[in-house]
């Protein structure tokens, strides 16, 4: 009986240290993973915080070696951002609808689903060359409308993710409801279904904007940037990433410095974008 | 409150509201369907206008261009083959995968095994929060800060360390310029771990509490709960959710751009300069004035496009399955 009470009491020991190495590993993980990521934010922070000033907002990108704002840039993300969410969130409420409402047992909705899966993970510059083959080439040049159609692809999936998984959410109780007093299925959808999924579908078109508002690669060559101001649509316009791309490639220190400080206001956005949408989430869950 | 228009029940009687709605009914219901087809066009859509574009340069090319690495956009030679970007994409995207699994495991497992549940939500809203981070910051931040402390680390540790060593004198030759695939291969990691470590803590969530408490119960380690029990069970989900982020660093642009070093040969040494698709079209294409530049670009955008169509479908799939297995 020997061996066996020596196994017995030798297996606990190697057992119970195979397990504290574990542990410290996974522990080392999630250590080195925030450490990485506070490195980033920290490095943020501290190349940005410097430049942020008014002049960022109320003057335009600066020639090499001059000094200058962000207000193109800023300003043609904002016009190409909404011009985006424009197109986008219509198109993408309403295939998210047909999703989870008329179509919801057709045999076509998982296809859609497992579609825009795809397209929700699709490599944005993909997206870029694709906007650049059916818009940029027969318009005859870069222009801010190329881009805004290039960030509605984006916004498409998302928003038909977010809708659909939504509108499954309200009851049909609900449903049932309307439709006993007589209101046919249009009507139903349109003013029972979408006022209980509200918050969040509001919250899938938040986190479109900020996934949107960060991109660079789909605007590279359909938006292409501009160091002056514009406003006219059929020409190309700048936006806070490209400017970034830009500026943070160059030699220049001044633009270098820009670049930062339009890196830590595009990243504040997004984060912040994102919070709000879930707070948003959150409050419907918990009412 | 549902609006049903009183001024149809009052001059056309019953009929005739009966028939608007029915009509209003059958355009919105298009509406929505067309809707929805437009997804699937949009898909298709992709692949044929990257074909048409690719079209000049894989019809000239033929099988080479996907065997050749020379690439030439002077506009008197013109010569262009796919091997060293492919060859850079696969590469930087593998040794991604290689740092960011098992980190991202890692995590999962401190946030539903060890972790204080007063932490749980912070550290994993954190995580989740991180994931939205545009991707050209991290690429500014891999071109900034982590090149020059990897050209330092690299030349004055590494490269010395392994010249000794058979293999990995070659795999680690230097010298190193801080940019090359090994700097572009860490940024991605970097860049995937919130969202490996996000799915897979998802997957894992899925586990049935009563399993791991009767491995518990037995007597079982937190190791052993998570190998035998945790991980058996989520193993679908946690390939799909790593293919899943395997599909995003294969089609990274911006945040490999920066680091890349942007030089399109096929070394064996990851220290070396190198380039990738995503990153090769960011650089070229909206310069490229050529005809044949522009589509052997295309045809890169193509050749990414069919590679992630497959790894995403793949992943997409494993996880339909994981999900009708947990439902069932």
């Amino acid at each position: 009986m020997e061996p066996v009470a020596v196994r017995a009491r030798a297996l606990p020991a190697r057992r119970k240290s195979a397990n504290a190495v574990f542990q410290g590993l996974c522990y080392a993980a999630t250590a080195l993973g925030l450490t990485a990521l506070c490195l980033i934010l920290g490095s943020l922070l501290y190349n940005g915080v410097g430049g942020l000033s008014l002049r960022v907002f109320t003057e335009i990108t600066p020639g090499p070696g001059s000094q200058g704002g962000l207000l193109n840039a800023i300003v043609g993300s904002l016009i190409m951002t909404v011009l985006g969410v424009a197109v986008g969130t219509p198109i993408g409420i309403l295939a998210g609808t047909f999703m989870a409402e008329y179509g919801r047992y057709k045999r076509i909705t998982p296809v859609v689903r497992f579609i825009n899966d795809i397209l929700l993970s699709a490599p944005s510059i993909i997206i870029g060359l694709f906007v650049y083959e059916l818009v940029v080439v027969p318009m005859g040049g870069f222009s801010a409308l190329a881009g805004g159609a290039a960030l509605a692809i984006i916004v498409i999936p998302v928003v038909i993710r977010t809708t659909e998984d939504m509108l499954l959410l309200v009851p049909n109780q609900l449903r049932e409801a309307a439709a006993s007093i007589g209101a046919p299925r249009s009507v139903i959808i349109r003013s029972v279904c979408y006022k209980a999924a509200q918050a969040g579908i509001v919250t899938g078109v938040l986190l479109a904007v900020a996934r949107v508002s960060g991109e660079t690669a789909p605007l590279l060559f359909t938006a292409l940037g501009n160091l002056n101001f514009s406003l006219r649509l059929t020409s190309p316009m700048a936006s806070l990433p490209l400017t970034i791309n830009q500026f943070a490639s160059s030699a220049y220190p001044e633009w270098q410095s820009l670049a930062w400080t339009g890196a830590l206001i595009i990243t504040a956005a997004v984060l912040l974008l994102s919070i709000v949408a879930r707070v948003l989430v959150s409050k419907r869950s918990s009412r | 409150m549902v609006n049903i228009p009183m001024s149809a029940v009052s001059i056309g009687g019953r009929d005739l509201a009966v028939r608007r709605f029915a009509a209003s009914d059958a355009f919105f219901r298009l509406l929505t369907r067309s809707a929805a087809y437009f997804v699937l066009t949009l898909l298709g859509g992709f692949l044929l206008t990257l074909v048409f574009g690719a079209w000049l340069a894989l019809s000239t090319f033929g099988i080479s261009f996907f065997t050749s690495q020379s690439w030439n956009p002077n506009p008197d030679i013109l010569k262009f083959g796919a091997l060293a970007p492919i060859y850079g994409t696969v590469v930087t995207s593998a040794v991604a995968m290689t740092l960011a699994l098992p980190v991202g495991l890692g995590i999962a497992v401190f946030l539903t095994e060890l972790c204080p549940l007063r932490l749980r939500r912070v550290i994993g809203t954190a995580i989740e929060l991180l994931a939205g981070v545009p991707s050209i910051i991290y690429g500014m931040w891999g071109l900034f800060v982590l090149a020059p402390v990897l050209q330092n680390l690299e030349n004055n540790y590494l490269a010395p360390a392994v010249s000794e060593i058979p293999i990995l004198s070659t795999v680690f030759a230097g010298p190193s310029y801080g940019q090359g695939i090994l700097t572009a291969g860490i940024i991605l990691a970097i860049m995937v771990l919130p969202f490996i470590a996000a799915v897979s803590r998802d997957v894992f969530q899925t586990v049935p509490p009563v399993l791991k408490e009767a491995a518990f119960g037995l007597g079982a380690t937190t190791r052993e709960v998570v190998t035998r029990v945790v991980l058996p069970y989520s193993r679908v989900g946690v390939i799909g959710g790593a293919m899943l982020a395997l599909g995003r660093a294969l089609g990274e642009t911006m945040a490999v751009t920066f680091v890349i070093g942007n030089d399109p040969k096929v070394r064996a040494s990851l220290l070396a300069p190198g380039t990738t698709i995503s990153s090769s079209i960011a650089n070229e294409f909206a310069e490229a004035k050529e005809a044949m530049h522009s589509s052997a670009l295309v045809a890169l955008g193509l050749i990414l496009f069919v590679i992630t169509l497959i790894v995403l479908a793949a992943a997409r799939l494993l996880l339909l399955r994981m999900n009708k297995q947990a439902g069932a």
